[in-house]
């Protein structure tokens, strides 16, 4: 019943596959997407804190916290750059982004 | 110690499905709402592993700020997304199969893993006994990782401006204060001194 390291590293291991999967399946809609890249970065910190805890090392709570820094700084962008990218073009879907035809 | 696994155990089960609603919900309303819980719940796990501090940031940070700021794109936005789930369902298999593989890789890495003879020698900066979390954290962090905490300011004023510049939008029909061009005007810009006939009027004149 004790809860070791290794629970910890298996939630975060589910959060991020949940991320990657929510990538594929929601191809069609940005804001899910950006909210799947949230949960990976999510299960990223939580790895870094289990780890930090284990060992007793307050590094990787530093390092945590410069990723939640990171994270927040490209939520704000890529909302950003959503909201631009609706007013041109009324939409969202992946699929209307092709404007360098890439 | 019971009590330690039984909060363990709610914790990461509302953390884990409250995460597959966010990828499965229809409505982005409700992703955006089940993404608030997800990270709840990520903070009460951050307090059992005894980092109070970025338990409080991430509620402080992520409930207060970004999906806030998610949920203000989401309601702002007039989107169909009823059309935007269309064709879900054919993502599902390779979405699967790939999640599948990764979650099986993932998993077999936590089964078999074990700690370097060298680690616990190479350790940083040791968590001290009798001090709080913050405490310990604030001492590492504004003397050794001083420059990246200023390079993390950094990255969150660039990200400000940038968000600010792409969003802002200059209206054609608003009169807008010039400041230099005010400071900038002299008299023979606004004045002009003309000789008025009598009986004429200014008319001819100008």
């Amino acid at each position: 019943m004790t809860v070791g390291l290794g629970h910890y590293l298996s939630v975060a291991a589910i959060l991020f596959t949940l991320g990657i999967f929510g990538i594929f399946l929601n191809r069609k809609n940005v804001i899910i997407i950006l909210m799947s890249i949230e949960l990976i970065l999510l299960a990223v910190n939580i790895n870094l804190v289990a780890f930090s805890a284990h060992i007793g090392d307050i590094v990787g709570q530093v390092y945590a916290l410069l990723v939640l820094t990171v994270a927040a700084a490209e939520a704000a962008i890529g909302l950003a750059i959503l909201v631009v990218f609706y007013r041109n073009r009324g939409s969202i879907g992946v699929e209307d982004i092709n404007l360098m035809k890439g | 110690m019971i009590v330690a696994a039984l909060f363990f155990y709610l914790f990461a089960g509302i953390c884990v499905a409250s995460a597959f609603m966010v990828i499965a919900a229809k409505n982005p309303v409700h992703s955006v709402l089940y993404l608030i819980l997800a990270f709840v719940n990520a903070a009460g796990l951050f307090v059992l592993l005894g980092a109070e501090f970025l338990a409080m940031i991430l509620i402080v940070v992520y409930v207060g700020a970004v999906a806030v700021l998610f949920l203000f794109v989401v309601m702002m936005l007039d989107v169909d997304f009823a059309e935007l789930k269309q064709g879900v369902l054919q993502y599902l298999p390779i979405g699967m199969l790939i999640g599948g593989i990764f979650l099986a890789e993932l998993l077999l890495v936590v089964g078999a893993w074990a700690i370097g003879p060298g680690v616990p020698q190479a350790i940083a900066a040791p968590i001290a006994a009798k001090t709080s979390n913050i405490e310990v954290i604030g001492l590492v962090l504004y003397t050794r990782y001083a420059y990246f905490f200023e390079a993390a300011g950094i990255i969150l004023l660039v990200a400000m401006i940038g968000a600010i510049v792409l969003t802002l939008q200059h209206r054609v029909r608003v009169k807008r204060q010039n400041i230099a061009e005010q400071v900038a005007r002299s008299p023979a810009m606004s004045m002009e001194i003309v000789k008025v006939r009598t009986g004429q009027g200014l008319g001819s004149n100008t």
